[in-house]
């Protein structure tokens, strides 16, 4: 029915989010550096002053490499599931390809990200890690985590038309991980092996893998972490095309 | 060549009493046939073929938007089929996707690309959409700040100026002044002579008389009658 400009319809729509959220601030997109920094502080503080016996070096850009991750995975998660009963009136009235709008979601955070990962950047060569090679993988390991996150998006933001508990459901599954992805400690290898399940497959506990190794070690992530990562990154996404056009067709009839 | 087909085309809504809860959405997956469905649009059957100037008239709840919504393929039949030839342009979608926030300009440029416009569109009609609607200084200034009529002018500029295969007009023009309406209808006057099917919902039938040759009257989900406007008309109204 709709036969547009796809690539334009999506750049409108991820523009118009951005837009829309700093239209108003005075502080601008300050705050999306603000917010990781604070947290940061925070952590290093009660890790290393509270409770002094932490043995991980370079702490705070070790928790950073941990909280820029999760940060874009907690907020486009959580925005990306709404987005489709947060646009009903666009659903009801024009025939656009449904999925640009999950989509065009995750990837206005995106440009937050971008700030953020310029952020960690500054402080990997503030903390005297220079740069070097391995940060070639920096973009191949960032492009697996959107997929992966626009994959989970198409299933949630699909399922919450129809039963809109999903979101709370996606909030309380962010919060777990949390706690669940690596962010202010390190699993010791008996650990890591033990609950094996809750960090290889989580696309997100291997970009924060990948992170460290890059920024903190100056060494390539490994290839097994790289194809677990791609498999189940792009697995979810192929997994969320389906799901989501299965269900996009009666979208209208419960908005 | 038909333009639009319904071949006896129903579309039933559930009676949910406004709730979305997963025992309904299982129960509606596994559970076959709904006891009582509301049918919005019942065994609705009529063809329109190209160039065909269409009044649908009906009261409020006839299935009028229903219609437009299956048209428009903004939802799927529940029964029968739909079958559309050309590029529709709605102005039922007048101003959708419009956001207060953003400028007059942003916001026609988002517009466009919503109803389907190439990037070398948007920007190239650009202009004739600021002239049509007149609004040229005010187009640097947010949306919220706009009256319903401005917003109203700038939608409309948008749809028009996309060279639709099928216009779809729907109680829009009520809102602007008299001298936009006027430039309105003449508008769609100027589309309808270049061959363009159109098709104008109202449940005034002055207006389907004005600007249709041919009629659907819609009552509670039926199409009553199909034939010249003025005499479907006059049956609604001795109805």
């Amino acid at each position: 029915m709709w036969n547009g400009d796809y690539f334009f319809l999506l750049q409108q729509m991820v523009v118009k989010d951005f837009k829309i959220r700093y239209r108003n601030m005075s502080l601008g997109v300050f705050w999306s550096l603000l917010n990781p920094l604070i947290l940061m502080g925070v952590m290093t503080f009660v890790f290393t002053v509270l409770n002094p016996n932490n043995t991980i070096e370079h702490f705070p850009l070790f928790v950073l490499c941990g909280l820029v991750p999760y940060n874009f995975f907690s907020v486009s998660w959580n925005n990306g599931t709404i987005s489709i009963s947060n646009n009903a009136g666009l659903i009801k009235r024009v025939p656009v390809p449904r999925e640009v709008v999950p989509i065009a979601t995750v990837l206005s955070t995106c440009i937050h990200l971008l700030i953020q990962i310029a952020l960690l950047l500054v402080m990997a060569i503030a903390f005297g890690r220079g740069i070097n090679w391995h940060w070639l993988w920096l973009p191949l390991v960032w492009a697996l985590a959107v997929i992966f996150v626009c994959g989970i998006v198409l299933i949630t933001s699909a399922l919450d038309v129809y039963i809109r508990d999903v979101r709370y459901v996606v909030e309380s599954v962010v919060t777990v991980m949390f706690w669940a992805i690596p962010i202010f400690y390190y699993p010791s290898p008996a650990i890591a092996a033990r609950f094996s399940y809750v960090f290889d497959y989580n696309p997100i506990t291997a970009l924060v893998f990948a992170l460290r190794l890059i920024l903190i070690e100056g060494q390539s992530p490994p290839l097994s972490l790289l194809a677990k990562f791609a498999l189940s990154s792009c697995g979810m996404f192929v997994l969320g095309w389906f799901v989501f056009r299965r269900l996009k067709s009666r979208f209208f009839d419960y908005l | 060549m038909n333009v639009i087909e319904f071949n006896h085309v129903s579309k039933s809504f559930h009676r949910s009493a406004g709730q979305l809860l997963l025992r309904q959405y299982v129960a509606d997956l596994f559970g076959g046939e709904e006891k009582n469905p509301f049918f919005a649009l019942k065994d609705v059957n009529f063809h329109i073929g190209d160039g065909e100037c269409v009044g649908v008239i009906g009261a409020n709840g006839a299935g009028k938007s229903t219609l437009l919504s299956l048209i428009t393929g903004l939802a799927p039949p529940s029964k029968g089929t739909v079958v559309v030839n050309g590029r529709v342009a709605a102005l039922l979608e007048l101003g959708a996707g419009f956001h207060q926030d953003l400028t007059g300009r942003e916001n026609v440029i988002l517009n466009a690309s919503l109803l389907g416009f190439s990037r070398k569109q948007a920007y190239q009609l650009y202009d004739s959409i600021v002239d049509f609607s007149e609004m040229k200084e005010f187009l640097e200034e947010p949306l919220r700040t706009y009256s319903s009529g401005m917003k109203l002018r700038l939608g409309f500029s948008v749809a028009v100026n996309m060279d639709p295969d099928i216009l779809i007009i729907d109680e829009v023009l009520a809102v602007g002044d008299q001298g936009f309406q006027n430039k309105c209808i003449e508008k769609i006057y100027e589309i309808k002579k270049r061959g363009k099917t159109i098709l104008c919902v109202s449940h005034s039938g002055l207006t389907i008389q004005q600007l249709c040759d041919r009629a659907l009257w819609l009552d509670h989900g039926k199409l009553m009658l199909d034939g010249p406007s003025a005499q479907v008309v006059s049956a609604y109204e001795g109805r």
